[in-house]
């Protein structure tokens, strides 16, 4: 299982498209928002904290479409689920190295691109927090939905179709979670929602994915 | 050890392709495939494979005795003929790549990242993942495409290997491999007749 | 005494599905002609709302059949994975663009009646926010049903969707209530004692909710006979290109 969480974390380094891509994509949104929004700090600070958590959001979807379709092209994906490790485990597995190369790095990131929005000081800490706490939820379910998807051919549109819905929720607690904080509120019932849609999502969509996964490679 | 198949019937696409299909590999056997393009012997593998479910039979032999390897060989580009190997060692918790790399004739290119390699070393990569699987039996779908007439007997020599140490192989293939002692299967008289009310959907007729 | 089940098999919903079809397709359509005249003419306008609460008589029925609708699929998919009746499976993908159409008219009569009360068309209230996640959610399902060729391939993976979709749009729910309290107003019909509608506008409620109801399983059947006829007719040709 650690060897395929290394494989898959140096495929990403090695295509260079795994940190970077992910990121400069956040960056870039984050930047023509105000474009956009205008130059107002006051606008600016109280929006700043849905724009992060949207911008996170579709920064992971970015690199998603591609989890499992390179593995099932290049055939790894029918020996990975003639391997001993149980496809449940690759999905767990393949979503880690997703996070980790995507959901973290934006975590870490996300306080440099809040003070480009204004966000207000006492919310830094709940966004870091919160994204660190609910990306990973954001990784599982693209992993199902890479996994509903993965047999074809132009199944990163659909794949946006399927996964944005089902990350209402994360998106909401989380990003309740920064402005409640932004506000001076107690943003910590959300923060825990967040944390809980993450644990549920990591416990029990795994075996959904496998079991998309088998039907597809059937 | 032995792998035994009774009444097999499998499908494609909700089209059956073989049925009644009974055969037995032993250790120490080779059993080569043959049939017309087709016929269902990717079909046939990647069922005994555990990789689609048969419409009915007996499969005595589980899937995680079967090293399974395709047309494709799950190589990525990136990374180096060590590492693709070393990655394959490790799912299956297995050390050492040193003797599958020499057996392969593919020491020399150890550090070489796979996209630089040519379709025969690929294939010859990706053969070379059976010896660091440590499995019992080898189902192959047409090994030895690509491979030159060299490497084809390079092949022929690992598999001889594989037999001798009590392994068995199971080989769907057009080409000659140069294994003479291997018993040959013809799946033609195993294609699956359309009975007049078909097998499949027949629910809705 | 027959099974249930009995009537997953094709040919037998087939039959049964043939007369019972037309009869709640005339029986809603009845029930919902007379619900709607009494409902728009001969019922009171409300003191405050005026005649803009009447559209109550398209508002409720059609939201309470697209929450069911999902529901339905949702008990479909379920047999289909559990038994594997392809009538099931079929049952569920009919019932996706009638789910979606019932979401989308809750969704615009929603708006209609929003804009004389609220004054604005659109209004990011929990109710509708739900609405507007579970629309996406039926988009999404409609189009995996329609991008997977196979189609058992296609039940197994709309079955697990709808599957997780469930939870999430459960989910969605309760987030959309954390997340703003909303102006909507409490629902239309409670079990608590001391309702908060009078029986003048309840009897033509009940009629045209009953009257959805059954157009719903109209169509219901009717889309899944399409889907039976399809697939017979794919059989069919699937063999003569085998024979040939």
């Amino acid at each position: 299982m650690i060897a395929l969480l290394i494989r898959d974390l140096r495929l990403a380094i090695r295509a260079g498209g795994g940190f970077g891509l992910g990121l400069g994509f956040f960056l870039i949104l984050t930047v023509l928002v105000p474009l956009g929004v205008g130059p107002d700090t006051g606008t600016l600070a109280l929006i700043a904290p849905g724009i992060l958590w949207v911008g996170a959001l579709l920064a992971c979807l970015l690199s998603l479409d591609r989890l499992f379709a390179l593995d099932h092209e290049d055939g790894s994906l029918d020996l990975l689920a003639t391997s001993p490790i149980p496809l449940e485990g690759v999905v767990a597995i393949k979503a880690l190295a997703h996070w980790l190369t995507t959901g973290l790095p934006l975590a870490l990131a996300a306080p440099v691109l809040g003070i480009l929005l204004n966000l207000p000081g006492p919310a830094f800490a709940p966004l870091v927090l919160s994204l660190l706490l609910g990306t990973p939820a954001l990784s599982v379910i693209g992993a199902f939905g890479a996994a509903l998807t993965v047999g074809l051919k132009r199944g990163g549109l659909l794949m946006s179709l399927l996964v944005l819905p089902l990350y209402v929720p994360t998106l909401v607690f989380g990003a309740q979670a920064v402005s409640r904080a932004a506000q001076g509120l107690d943003g910590s019932t959300a923060l825990l929602l967040t944390a809980g849609i993450t644990a549920g999502s990591a416990a029990l969509l795994p075996f959904a994915a496998a079991f998309a996964l088998r039907i597809n490679l059937r | 050890m032995d792998m035994r198949v009774t009444d097999l019937a499998c499908a494609r696409g909700g089209l059956p392709l073989i049925e009644g299909l009974s055969f037995a590999v032993a250790s120490g056997e080779a059993l080569v495939l043959r049939g017309p393009n087709g016929s269902g012997k990717t079909t046939l593998l990647r069922t005994l494979a555990g990789l689609q479910p048969a419409l009915k039979g007996e499969i005595t032999c589980p899937p995680e005795a079967m090293a399974y390897a395709a047309h494709a060989d799950g190589l990525k580009s990136t990374l180096t003929v060590a590492e693709n190997l070393t990655f394959w060692a490790a799912i299956h918790g297995q050390a050492g790549i040193g003797a599958a790399l020499t057996a392969m004739n593919l020491t020399d290119l150890a550090g070489r990242q796979a996209q630089h390699l040519s379709a025969g070393q690929k294939r010859r990569l990706g053969l070379a993942r059976l010896l660091v699987t440590g499995r019992w039996l080898w189902v192959l779908d047409e090994p030895t495409v690509s491979l030159d007439a060299d490497s084809v007997a390079l092949f022929a020599g690992v598999v001889r290997r594989h037999l001798a140490a009590g392994g068995a192989a199971l080989l769907a293939t057009h080409i000659d491999l140069g294994l003479p002692e291997a018993r040959v299967l013809d799946l033609t008289p195993y294609r699956a007749a359309l009975p007049p009310d078909l097998g499949f959907d027949e629910a809705f007729l | 005494m027959a099974s249930l089940w009995e009537y997953a098999n094709p040919v037998k919903f087939m039959r049964l599905s043939g007369w019972l079809m037309p009869v709640s397709a005339w029986l809603a359509a009845g029930l919902i002609v007379t619900g709607l005249v009494w409902g728009f003419f001969f019922t009171e306008a409300d003191y405050r709302q005026g005649a803009t609460v009447k559209i109550i008589f398209l508002h409720v029925p059609s939201a309470l059949m697209a929450i069911n609708a999902w529901a339905m699929m949702l008990i479909a998919s379920l047999i289909w994975l559990v038994r594997r009746h392809h009538v099931s499976a079929l049952a569920a993908k009919a019932a996706g663009p009638i789910g979606a159409t019932m979401t989308l008219i809750a969704l615009i009569t929603g708006a209609i009646w929003g804009q004389p009360m609220w004054g604005t068309w659109w209004e990011w209230d929990p109710r509708l926010t739900s609405f507007l996640i579970l629309f996406l959610f039926y988009l999404g399902y409609i189009a995996l049903w329609s991008a997977i060729e196979d189609a058992d391939t296609a039940a197994d993976l709309t079955a697990i969707l709808c599957l997780v979709g469930s939870v999430f749009a459960a989910l969605s729910r309760y987030a959309a209530l954390f997340w703003n309290q909303g102006l909507h107003q409490g629902a239309s019909l409670s079990v608590a004692p001391g309702t908060r509608m009078d029986w003048a506008y309840k009897a033509p409620l009940y009629l045209c909710m009953a009257g959805f109801a059954l157009l719903f399983l109209a169509l219901v059947l009717a889309g899944t006979r399409t889907e039976i006829r399809a697939r017979r007719a794919r059989a069919l040709m699937t063999r003569e290109r085998a024979r040939a």
